[in-house]
């Protein structure tokens, strides 16, 4: 840590232009995160009321609080609000968008016009959701299952449709940028081996998106064509069949998980490096499971489906498929625990959201196992404990990181620090409440409790009671950084280029950087994490850049 | 139940072939967090920062190492795959005297009929000790057929059967849920399954109005939706004879053959011009919204018990009650 005092640089990309138009107009990669940012802030936060009146209704076994209609509205618009508009962008679209360019060295992503149509196309997609909410709702679930969404529902199915079809182009593109710009715009001397693992994370993340996308993209509007216009793809009174629904549906959604996912796993490598000052053990194995995860991931759509009548030989083979992503999500967890061995290991709030991810994470990839066996899932499929597994590994794991992720590259964003207290504070209320709120849930699923009840058996209600308190300490750890950091952005400590003394050209550079992210083209002559004094990689030969680190 | 409980009460002979297979994964979750939690605890104090400019060196990175933790993983998901695989293809394999129950899903209710003639709603009598095999459809959306208490789940799908088979060990009264979200009251489609003593269930098959055993019922179907002009003997050929047709290859005009199953008959009923069989005109008109799926189940239930020629028409109460023919049997153990 320096002694003098740092000072925020006379020029950065925040303070080069002021006004509205200098905000909607941008390119500035950085600009748009920042669009982004607050955009899937509003997402969360409606989210989080959504889920919060949900736990409020299940706090007694009697619907008592809201309507069945009101109830079955929450809870689909919060999975449609998390899922598609806080989980699939917020972290690519806020940190990889921000970070991408600069870790490879670049000036902005390849496109940076595509990259702002990306965030209206988003804003867009949101207006239509939130449209369909704020006149009636969306009552099928976030999975749109069919015929209940083509011919029963009475509810806004075909402006929540156009949602999240118009803001999944600007998952597409956001991916295609990110490709061209990992693929062309590397920094002289970045090879592949020596990008940073966010950054391979996200290459993975990306081809997903673009591969993906189009397929829920092509379904929802099928739904959409059936709703209106009577054509009969799903219903099978008009020769359709929604057994085909739920195979073109997961083709995506399944995949989905992982863009939720692998950017996270990304921010996490970046933080236990960074905390232990350490390279990540393994870096390979860690770089290449991203690519092993979103190839399997396109795999294993059928586990959805093992009670929906799908044949028992694709039950099956689907299994089998699924019992392999267990394999680099241990490669993953084994070699960051292996990271901290012999390091330099400091506990500031993004290390502890690491912990938290970890353990979170690790019990959510483990409790996958259950539902990939298939004499198991049959009995806990559409029970609570789907609820939390997913739970685990999209709260506790994604979000952990994006919070994270969040706090470490705070003073790059915006050239201030957080309250460290206080967000020590939070991290420990949100490991607290998101354990309290989503425990009790496998054990309630176990017991039998369907998923999407909006009144239950009475002997399900203790552990109802202890989710719903757990969800109020969440709820109140999910508050606490809305704030302060809304605080540290005026009156934060001011941060120096690389307060954490960290590796990885985003500290190079100012904080926050200057528009065009360096004053001159940065050129790599070391390893990613390249901490260790004595640090060799390769073929036991001396990394060129071994002489000039730092 | 005293205490606190952890698992639902274990009322089918699944059920605690499920658990095992939960506990096992259980420990196993626990083991893995417990793993990976100590050796955080331990290198994050071990390890922890000393002095703010500490420069830990680099640490070699043996490959057995990531070879262990690719390999052990590894190893242990095979034997979980074929654990739970075997465990599911049991779940598949219907026994050969499991008794039928029609099941139909309808916004927010389960109508059950037994082959007897006897029809419930949300409610489900079974004797303790005889395998019983549920086929399942719905009238609208998808619903799931859920009893915790027997580890069983099917999903009810429009325009399907699907098959779901239990074996009841402990009278009493269990929960039924709808597990697949199916719209305003879908925490209201609830029901129980009540497991009796056969010398009870006997009873209670003999107290309840009966009315027409599920064949009978369809042969009344068969005349008054005139199904007779065409199908029968006498009827010069208009449509083919339904004579021992399940479980038949069927040729179709269009080249195709198909064996006839349940779901073949369902179809040839609700949408005729989908399969013409072959020699046959597309002459019969739909039966869509004509007959409900409770009355499709009983027309299948009649026609099955139509034999060959040669044997004539078997009274369908006896064949209702008396044992299935091995063509019948033949699907039983099949995949759905």
């Amino acid at each position: 840590m320096t002694t003098e005092a740092p000072a925020l640089p006379r020029e950065h990309y925040l303070n080069v232009a002021y006004g509205w138009k200098s905000w909607l107009f941008t390119t500035d990669h950085k600009r748009i995160a920042l669009l982004y940012l607050a955009s899937v802030s509003l997402a969360f936060l409606a989210g989080g009321v959504f889920a919060l009146l949900i736990r409020l209704e299940l706090l007694t076994p009697a619907g008592d609080v809201v309507q069945a209609e009101t109830y079955n509205r929450l809870f689909t618009m919060h999975g449609v609000v998390m899922v598609f508009f806080f989980m699939i962008p917020a972290i690519p679209a806020v940190l990889g968008n921000f970070l991408i360019p600069i870790m490879v060295g670049a000036r902005d992503l390849a496109f940076p016009r595509i990259n702002l149509l990306s965030w209206y196309l988003y804003v867009i997609g949101g207006l239509f959701a939130a449209y369909s909410i704020l006149t009636g709702g969306l009552d099928t679930g976030w999975t749109f299952y069919t015929p209940y969404s083509t011919v029963y529902s009475n509810s806004n199915v075909v402006s929540a449709a156009l949602g999240v079809f118009i803001s999944g182009f600007s998952s597409i593109l956001t991916g295609l940028n990110f490709i061209v710009t990992i693929h062309k715009m590397r920094a002289p001397g970045l090879t592949w081996f020596r990008l940073p693992l966010f950054v391979w994370a996200h290459y993975a993340t990306s081809l997903i998106q673009v591969l993906g996308t189009p397929v829920i993209a092509a379904t929802i509007l099928l739904v959409a064509l059936e709703r209106v216009l009577h054509l009969g793809f799903f219903d099978p009174t008009r020769g359709g069949d929604p057994v085909l629904f739920q195979h073109l549906f997961w083709f995506y959604s399944h995949p989905a998980v992982y863009i939720m996912i692998l950017p996270a796993m990304g921010v996490i490598s970046e933080l236990v490096a960074a905390f232990s000052r350490k390279r990540i053990f393994g870096y390979a194995f860690v770089a290449m499971s991203s690519l092993a995860i979103a190839a399997l991931s396109f795999l294993v759509w059928g586990h959805h489906m093992f009670i929906s009548g799908q044949s028992a030989y694709a039950g099956l083979v689907f299994s089998a498929l699924s019992f392999l992503v267990a394999i680099p999500s241990a490669v993953k967890v084994f070699n960051w625990t292996a990271t901290l061995y012999k390091g330099s290991i400091s506990f500031q709030a993004p290390m502890l959201y690491v912990f938290a991810f970890i353990g979170l994470f690790t019990i959510g990839g483990l409790t996958g196992l259950f539902l990939a066996s298939l004499g198991l899932d049959i009995h806990v499929t559409d029970t609570y404990f789907i609820v939390a597994h997913f739970h685990y590994v999209m709260v506790g794991g994604t979000t952990m990181a994006y919070l994270g992720g969040l706090h470490f590259w705070w003073p790059k964003i915006t050239g201030r620090m957080y309250p460290e207290w206080w967000a020590r504070l939070a991290a420990l209320m949100v490991f607290v409440g998101f354990n309290l709120t989503f425990f009790p849930q496998f054990v309630v699923g176990y017991l039998g409790m369907p998923r999407r009840y909006y009144a239950y058996p009475p002997e399900f209600q203790v552990l109802n009671v202890l989710s719903s308190a757990g969800a109020t300490i969440l709820g109140a750890g999910y508050v606490l950084p809305m704030v302060y950091m809304v605080w540290s952005m005026r009156y934060g400590k001011i941060a120096s280029a690389n307060p954490w003394a960290a590796k990885g050209l985003e500290w190079e550079t100012s904080s926050p950087p200057p528009t065009e992210n360096f004053p001159r083209q940065p050129v790599v002559e070391e390893e990613a994490y390249h901490y260790a004094p004595d640090l060799v990689v390769g073929h036991g030969a001396p990394s060129p850049g071994a002489v000039s680190h730092g | 139940m005293q205490g606190f409980p952890f698992f639902p009460e274990q009322a089918s002979s699944f059920a605690a072939q499920v658990d095992h297979l939960y506990i096992f994964l259980v420990a196993l979750t626990a083991f893995f967090t417990l793993l990976i939690a100590t050796l955080i605890g331990v290198f994050a104090f071990q390890y922890r920062r000393r002095s703010e400019d500490e420069r830990p060196g680099h640490v070699v990175e043996p490959m057995a190492l990531e070879v262990a933790w690719i390999a052990v993983p590894l190893a242990i998901v095979v034997v979980i795959f074929f654990w739970s695989a075997h465990l599911y293809i049991s779940m598949n394999r219907v026994p050969r005297n499991a008794v039928d129950v029609y099941v139909v899903g309808k916004r927010w209710m389960w109508k059950v009929q037994h082959l007897t003639g006897q029809r419930e709603i949300n409610e489900l009598h079974v004797p303790v000790g005889i395998p019983i095999r549920l086929n399942l459809t719905s009238e609208d959306v998808i619903h799931s057929f859920f009893i915790p208490a027997f580890r069983v789940k099917k999903d009810a799908v429009p325009g399907r059967y699907s098959v779901a088979w239990f074996l009841a060990t402990k009278p009493g009264t269990y929960h039924l849920f709808c597990a697949e979200y199916c719209g305003t009251k879908h925490s209201g489609m609830i029901g129980s399954i009540v497991v009796m003593e056969p010398a009870r269930f006997q009873a209670w098959l003999a107290g309840g109005a009966a009315g027409l055993s599920l064949a009978a019922g369809g042969q009344k179907l068969f005349n008054e939706l005139a199904c007779v002009t065409c199908h029968r003997p006498d009827s010069q050929g208009r449509g083919p004879l339904l004579d021992g047709l399940l479980g038949k290859v069927v040729k179709l005009a269009n080249g195709e053959a198909v064996t006839a199953n349940e779901e073949y008959i369902r179809e040839s009923i609700v949408t005729p011009s989908a399969k013409i069989v072959a020699g046959y005109q597309p002459v019969m008109p739909t039966y869509q919204g004509l007959v409900s799926e409770e009355g499709l189940l009983q027309l299948i239930a009649y026609i099955r018990t139509l034999k060959g020629p040669a044997g004539g028409e078997a009274p369908p109460a006896a064949a209702a009650e008396g044992p299935r023919s091995p063509k019948d049997q033949a699907r039983d153990v099949r995949t759905q």
